[in-house]
């Protein structure tokens, strides 16, 4: 699914420097990506996803060569076949909860808002426990919730790939077991791959694979 | 699809103070300098299509202004008063058509003006309903009057006293409403009209009464003489003038010096109006003769000299409206950073973030262009009677 060679990238300023020789990810894998704060877990997710674009070395998601495609290609690509889940929730507190998990079919062109994409975004809510909480605001849910209306966002446009930074990093633990579980079931549904940052090691059994950014030596990586 | 405007409102409706309060300095930023103009627009029409439509105006030598304003528009400031003679000076010159007015006295809140029936057909009033005026004590009502009082004929009508505590001043006077006057968009609508006479009885310069020939009361006569009764103060005086009483009233004295405010004189033709007008530029002259459009011209030329500072000063006040409102949506974008950093990884493009901000002002803007416009079309309902209390009474 996720193929990187010879990966170089680093900030106009600052020392950061990152380099990957070789990394796979295969399709329907649940990886997870560890390392201390800084090493560059979260730009390898934004170079995967084609938030910063990739100056030297291949990253092929699918078929897709991500370094080939232009800004709006990669925008495109992105919201077609990247679900994104984030640590804050990053939910748009304007909006109420059904309103979050449509939004990324209201901002682009490359997706069509239809009733079936309604239809299936009330099922999926309903499915992660918060189908009777569609009208509300998201400032009136508790962490759990924001999490899950976050995941159902990600989800809903049926992404090949989805990628998790530090989604349960604002979770008590109770929570953060149940918003794992309910991811991984919605990634084994949705048959989609799953690449996930985190810094809970407690949840690291739960995953297929680990990449370790301390020493950026996972066991797959060179 | 991209729904920018559903996303623009619904950040709207979460943000209503910030919301309403942008909308209320855009809305009083543009509903100021476009109501000043709309009223500035209706008092040009009314003060100047009235004055333009008056030929010349004789009354004392005090301010030209106040003459034409209250024998025009029937303002409250009332001029010093000049005689019945001087109507009557004109209508003896063979030069114009003279029409006498006397606007001082008050009923419910609108002016009681005594003319001749020439003051209909100079003005073109036509009566919609009832008759016009026929003996003393009858009045004519202006449309709107009839409207606001609820009147028609048949109905009376008190004169309001001058001064409320002169016990010994004129009592109110009760008139018959006998016809009220087609809407003509004019002062003629907001008068009650009498005959001038009938203003003269308002004063107490004339009165009906008990006949003190017949009086048997001792305490009703003070001096009886063959020629003259002298009553008494406990004389009882009508308050209603009516078929039987009529006959009563009377007035002591020569009318020739009974008070008036004003003379319009309308001349046979130009020539006429240029003797007319010469015959009162001598310094001796106690009266003024003037043409009231050119006493218009100069009051509205004062008014849009003041506009323009206004002009000005809400030109100053709206620029730096502009300026906080801009600021306004420059640190909202600041404070949105993360917003618009999550929506761009979700892969939304930066012209897609710009329409959605694009949207929001939008909504804003129309939402304030709305509420401008039903102020603007209420202050255009009431536009009539607003520039009468701003710039008449």
């Amino acid at each position: 699914m996720i193929n990187i060679e010879k990966l170089h990238f680093s900030y106009l300023t600052g020392d950061f420097h990152l380099y990957i020789s070789k990394l796979n990810v295969e399709k329907g894998e649940k990886v997870a990506v560890i390392g201390p704060s800084g090493s560059g877990k979260t730009t390898l997710l934004n170079l995967i996803a084609g938030i910063i674009p990739v100056k030297n070395g291949n990253i092929r998601v699918g078929e897709t060569r991500i370094e080939s495609l232009n800004d709006a290609q990669r925008r495109d690509f992105r919201i077609q076949n990247i679900g994104f889940v984030f640590q804050d929730f990053e939910l748009l507190d304007y909006l109420n909860v059904i309103d979050n998990i449509l939004h990324p079919f209201r901002i682009t062109r490359a997706l069509t808002l239809d009733k079936d994409v309604r239809g299936r975004a009330a099922a999926l809510a309903d499915k992660m426990g918060i189908g009777d909480k569609l009208k509300r605001q998201t400032n009136d849910l508790s962490h759990g919730e924001k999490q899950r209306n976050a995941i159902c966002r990600a989800l809903l446009s049926h992404p090949k790939l989805i990628l998790a930074d530090e989604a349960t990093g604002n979770l008590d633990p109770e929570n953060k077991d149940r918003i794992l579980d309910l991811l991984f079931q919605a990634v084994d549904e949705h048959e989609a791959t799953l690449l996930a940052v985190t810094h809970d090691h407690e949840l690291l059994k739960n995953f297929d694979r680990i990449i370790d950014f301390r020493n950026f030596q996972s066991k797959e990586a060179v | 699809m991209i729904d920018s405007i559903y996303i623009a409102w619904q950040y709207i409706r979460f943000n209503k103070i910030k919301t309403a309060t942008l909308i209320a300095c855009i809305t009083l930023i543009s509903f100021l300098p476009l109501s000043l103009q709309l009223l500035l627009g209706e008092s040009e029409r009314q003060l100047m299509s009235r004055a333009v439509s008056t030929p010349l105006v004789i009354g004392d030598k005090g301010s030209s202004l106040d003459l034409v304003m209250n024998s025009l528009y029937f303002s409250d400031e009332v001029p010093e008063l000049i005689g019945m003679e001087a109507s009557e000076r004109v209508m003896e010159s063979g030069l114009a058509l003279s029409i006498p007015v006397y606007a001082r006295f008050h009923t419910r809140g609108n002016p009681i003006v005594g003319t001749t029936l020439d003051y209909f057909d100079f003005r073109r009033l036509k009566v919609a309903e009832g008759r016009n005026l026929a003996v003393l004590g009858d009045c004519l009502l202006g449309a709107r009057v009839a409207e606001n009082l609820g009147l028609k004929p048949g109905d009376s009508l008190l004169s309001s006293p001058e001064t409320l505590f002169d016990l010994a001043g004129v009592y109110p006077l009760k008139m018959k409403v006998v016809g009220v006057l087609q809407k003509s968009h004019t002062s003629d609508d907001l008068a009650v009209f009498v005959d001038i006479k009938t203003t003269w009885v308002i004063q107490g310069l004339g009165h009906g009464h008990q006949d003190v020939t017949n009086l048997s009361d001792p305490t009703l006569i003070l001096k009886r003489s063959e020629s003259n009764v002298a009553a008494t103060a406990k004389l009882y005086h009508h308050t209603e003038i009516t078929k039987k009483n009529i006959d009563s009233f009377h007035f002591h004295g020569n009318t020739s010096v009974y008070p008036i405010t004003a003379v319009i004189a309308v001349p046979y033709d130009d020539k006429s109006g240029t003797i007319l007008r010469g015959r009162y530029l001598s310094r001796n002259e106690t009266l003024q003769i003037i043409k009231p459009e050119e006493v218009i011209d100069g009051l509205l030329q004062n008014i849009f000299r003041i506009k323009n500072v206004l002009d000005a000063v809400i030109s100053v006040v709206a620029l730096a409206t502009v300026l906080a409102i801009i600021l306004v949506f420059a640190l909202s974008l600041r404070l949105r950073q993360r917003e618009i950093q999550t929506i761009f990884k979700l892969g939304c493009s930066r012209l897609t973030i710009a329409r959605l901000v694009s949207a929001e002002i939008f909504i804003i803007v129309l939402t304030s262009g709305l509420l401008c416009g039903v102020m603007i079309l209420v202050v255009n309902q009431i536009s009539n009677g607003l520039v009468r209390m701003l710039f008449i009474r």
